[in-house]
């Protein structure tokens, strides 16, 4: 649980995180593991079709609450079951303390469920002194650790059987051993008892079936059988969010949701119950049975155009099995109570802007959660909406303020970035990185070497006499990006070299400002939105064929992210949408145009591994045009199983988070190094300055290249 | 799909989540099959699960609850089939137990019962158990012992879909099974038997072959 007050409070937690070295290895085999797992566990579906089918039919429930509400208590209370509904986490709480009350309960048994998680129920009913135990193998350790879950799905996952050993050793008093199968059983044997003496069980559910009353619930262990039938009293609590129309839907949402959480085409079991059933502990010989719905902001999410589509959500714990950032600091320091990219959404919504203000920072926005969510959830542009709401209760934020301010004024950004290269200078001298990096700024960023500004900046190099053919086969407008600009000016220039036979005309228009990814990343959606406007203002669509950029970043936001932020601006969203229609990256421009010949294929003259910018492979879908220049250009292309993991750069992200930065760097260039690769390839600046930084920094045997120069330097071997 | 592609695909898929799947001539093969199940079970295992290990004082008095006979549970059995078993299990020493199976919660060697039907793209047995006592025989025995017909076999859950909103009807509790009980909760290593079976069996009675 993160609970941190400040940013410098919770970097402190992060890189407590990163030492822990138990967790590091078992997520690294665990991200690895999952990833062959799912998709072994969707061969032969439809996946993209399941997901979107999934999507539609949640956003039509969400839609339609109050009726589905009303139609289920109707069937489950014609069953025999009494149904309620509770406003706030605390109403469902004193709700189910009072249902134990009124039955005379004490002794609790609870199944996992998230949204009791989410209310702390568990904390409220052992204050109202009852005894509650969690019978889920993982939630009964991390329960006797007083802990919160590490994962939604997998709870426990941070911890080693010799942890668990210990633990059971304490609550048994007896010595046990290490052997996971022993510790199993001896859980069997200790939480069997619980279920005996159990007067009330407590589970949640995934599905809430309205036109049956039916709740459904996924489980691998059987202890949700055990909880709702042995003891007399069962209390489901169940977000509204889980209410759904039909058994067909839930069944539909069924083959998705084990497939995504851990690859197994359905849990070991699945209980379906429907009102008030047989129970011989019960003096009435029938169970007394309540359903707690729990709101607590729900109603409200689904009637806000943005955020409805969170509610989409089934708990897969996906998006955090994907998540780079997960994979380096574990549940407790990437989650309030939700954890992974959901939970940086629902926590603002369920537990406040201030439990949510340092998470909601600590995403990359590289996509991976979008790409896997079984819901379709487009996480990373919810992380952005929160952010800008928690940004705009915070008006002084001063980085984000400042950096609005300058970038919007385009004149003004880019004298700064031409004095910066005098200011560099001493720091510089002609290595082309910043050697001596002040330390009182810089102390935690040491990690890679930062690139100098270049002498002079490709708009005062760029002669548009060179691409003026007559009679051009493409009209393009090429889009430079500041980091190209300013930075890299020489990939730009091998790029466009590589053009020069390929009968295009290239107009550079020096208008052109910054794309605006930075601020949309520290959620400043209206500045953003104006360059967008300015851009768009100054490069018309329709005199081009196509507007290139050699940066995946710039590409993806400008495909994006204008039409978004232009949508509600009827004056430019038609020419947003024609602008984000050309839009092209350098790789599939270059396949395209045809003008990297395959005259050295097969000459294999360096090994070349390639890094799939996230903001390429996910952003744009681009993932075969790259591979094809490698081996066109005669490269010998080596593949690995990192190749689309995200570098760890996220522009601003690596400034904000230098550590978990530097840990997704790392393991990214041991990737690398492990194939023996001598070039590393990429298609975008800012992963060119993440992972050339680091690789020079620590002195790695490979070179890293845009891919532009990389075909350049292709050509020089023939 | 036809009926023989329908059963080999839920035996694939039932095998792969560790599922014993045999295919019987008969109910009588059926019958005889739980209760060698039942014999042969190893001599260590009269203990329930668990208990042979150190455990807190409660946890022990629980073992202790155990008949030491061994116990086969059949709830919802036939009058004549119960007849069969009866004779089958006096040889064996095996005690039969129809209902009253909350009592039994210590430990019940194995759990004999009849399936509705199954879903063969994903191995599940399907269990229309509102009857507690059915319901906990598929919870608290070491082995499940499920009998399916084969002729009861849909090949998914969507075919499915009208049967189950029957059942849902009226108040009910209606149990998808798909392999053993288990977890992988500690270090994701996969362990058999958390709380329910060890062991599911499925025992397909081929409507084909039988008379
Ligand atoms: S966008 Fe990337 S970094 Fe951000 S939450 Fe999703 S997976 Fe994690
Ligand atoms: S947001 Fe999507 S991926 Fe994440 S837990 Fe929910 S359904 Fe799964």
């Amino acid at each position: 649980m993160q609970t941190a007050d400040n940013l410098r409070q919770y970097r402190r937690q992060l890189k407590a995180a990163l030492k822990n070295e138990f967790q590091r290895t078992a997520l690294d085999n665990f991200a690895v593991a999952y990833r062959d797992g799912r998709e072994a566990s969707f061969a032969g579906i439809d996946r993209t079709g399941l997901i979107e089918q999934i999507g539609t039919l949640k956003d039509v429930a969400m839609a339609r609450l109050d009726e589905l509400f009303d139609q289920f208590r109707e069937k489950a209370e014609a069953a025999g079951a009494i149904v309620h509904m509770a406003r706030s986490d605390t109403e469902a709480n004193e709700l189910i303390s009072r249902i134990a009350a009124e039955n005379n309960c004490t002794r609790i048994v609870k199944s996992k469920s998230m949204t009791a998680e989410e209310t702390l129920l568990n904390h409220f009913l052992e204050n109202q002194g009852y005894e509650v135990i969690e019978t889920d193998l993982g939630e009964w350790i991390i329960q006797l650790r007083h802990e919160g879950p590490s994962h939604m799905v997998m709870p426990a996952i941070h911890l080693s059987r010799n942890d668990v050993s210990r633990l059971f050793s304490e609550v048994t008093g007896k010595q046990q051993d290490t052997d996971i199968e022993k510790l199993v059983k001896v859980a069997r044997r200790e939480l069997r008892q619980r279920f005996v003496s159990a007067d009330m069980g407590i589970s949640g559910a995934n599905f809430a079936i309205a036109e049956t009353g039916t709740l459904g619930i996924v489980s691998n262990e059987g202890n949700v059988r055990l909880v709702t039938t042995m003891p007399r009293v069962h209390v489901a609590l169940v977000g509204i969010d889980k209410l759904i129309p039909t058994v067909s839907e839930a069944l539909l949402v069924l083959s998705g949701l084990p497939r995504n959480a851990t690859g197994q085409a359905i849990t070991s079991y699945v209980t379906w119950i429907t009102g008030a059933n047989p129970s011989a502990a019960s003096d009435t010989g029938k169970k007394k049975m309540h359903i707690v719905f729990l709101d607590n902001g729900r109603s409200a999410m689904a009637k806000n155009p943005v955020f409805a589509q969170a509610l989409r959500c089934v708990r897969c714990g996906a998006c955090a099995n994907v998540c780079p950032i997960y994979r380096m600091v574990g549940g407790h320091a990437y989650g309030h109570i939700y954890i992974g990219a959901i939970g940086l959404i629902l926590t603002y919504f369920f537990h406040g802007r201030d439990k949510d203000k340092n998470l909601i920072e600590n995403c990359l926005n590289c996509q991976a959660c979008k790409q896997v969510c079984v819901a379709g959830i487009d996480l990373p542009r919810l992380i952005r909406e929160v952010q800008k709401q928690i940004i705009g209760g915070e008006k002084g934020l001063l980085l984000a303020s400042m950096a609005a301010y300058v970038l919007k004024r385009r004149r003004l950004f880019h004298a700064f970035l031409r004095s910066g290269r005098y200011i560099q200078r001493p720091l510089a001298g002609k290595t082309g990185y910043i050697r001596h990096l002040p330390e009182v700024f810089f102390k935690d960023h040491k990690f890679k070497m930062l690139p100098a500004l270049a002498e002079k900046p490709f708009r005062d190099r760029w002669d548009p006499s060179r691409f003026s053919p007559a009679h051009p086969k493409y009209k393009i407008a090429l889009f430079s990006g500041c980091l190209q600009d300013f930075v890299y000016p020489e990939q730009l220039e091998a790029g466009l070299e590589l053009l020069l036979t390929a009968n295009v005309r290239i107009d550079f228009i020096p208008e052109q400002g910054c794309c605006g990814l930075p601020l949309y990343m520290l959620g400043e959606h209206d500045a953003a939105a104006d360059l967008a406007r300015w851009n768009i203002g100054h490069i018309d669509p329709k005199k081009y064929d196509f507007i290139l950029t050699l940066c995946a970043s710039c590409g993806s936001h400008m495909k994006e992210n204008y039409p978004y932020l232009l949508e509600t601006d009827a004056g430019v969203r038609e020419r947003a949408g024609q602008f984000a229609e050309k839009v092209i990256d350098y790789s599939s421009f270059m396949v395209l145009a045809g003008s990297v010949g395959t005259a050295n294929a097969g000459t294999k003259t360096a090994k070349a591994a390639y890094h799939a910018p996230c903001h390429l492979c996910r952003g744009l879908g681009v993932r075969r045009a790259p591979r094809a220049l490698l081996e066109n250009a005669g490269y010998e292309y080596v593949p690995n199983d990192e190749e689309e993991t995200c570098c760890g750069l996220g522009g601003s992200y690596s400034f904000k988070f230098p550590e978990v930065s530097s840990a997704i760097l790392d393991k990214k260039l041991g990737t690398v190094a492990e194939t023996g690769a001598e070039i590393l390839v990429t298609d975008c600046p800012g992963c060119v300055m993440q992972l050339r930084g680091g690789a020079v920094k620590q002195e790695r045997p490979f070179r890293v290249l845009h891919m532009a120069e990389a075909l350049k330097a292709s050509l020089s071997h023939v | 799909m036809n009926p023989q592609k329908l059963v080999a695909q839920f035996e694939q898929k039932a095998r792969a989540v560790s599922a014993v799947v045999k295919t019987m001539a008969g109910i009588d093969d059926a019958l005889a099959y739980a209760v060698n199940v039942c014999a042969q079970k190893k001599a260590c295992a009269v203990l329930a699960s668990g208990c042979e290990y150190a455990l807190s004082g409660p946890a022990e008095e629980l073992c202790g609850l155990k008949q030491w006979e061994k116990l086969m549970a059949v709830p919802n059995l036939s009058a004549p089939d119960i007849e069969t078993l009866t004779v089958l299990c006096r040889d064996s020493g095996i005690g039969l137990i129809r209902q009253g199976l909350a009592a039994y919660a210590g430990g019940i060697d194995v759990g004999l019962t009849m399936a509705d039907f199954a879903i063969a793209a994903t191995g599940t047995l399907v269990l229309n158990c509102p009857d507690e006592d059915l319901r906990l025989a598929t919870m608290i025995s070491e082995v499940h012992v499920a009998v399916l017909r084969s002729e009861d076999i849909y090949a998914n859950s969507d075919d499915a879909a009208d049967r189950l909103a029957g059942f849902f009807a009226a108040s009910d509790y209606t149990a998808f099974i798909t392999g053993a009980s288990r977890t992988a909760d500690i270090e994701r290593v996969l362990t058999l038997g958390v709380h329910g079976p060890l062991e599911l069996h499925v025992l397909i009675i081929d409507a084909s072959t039988s008379s």
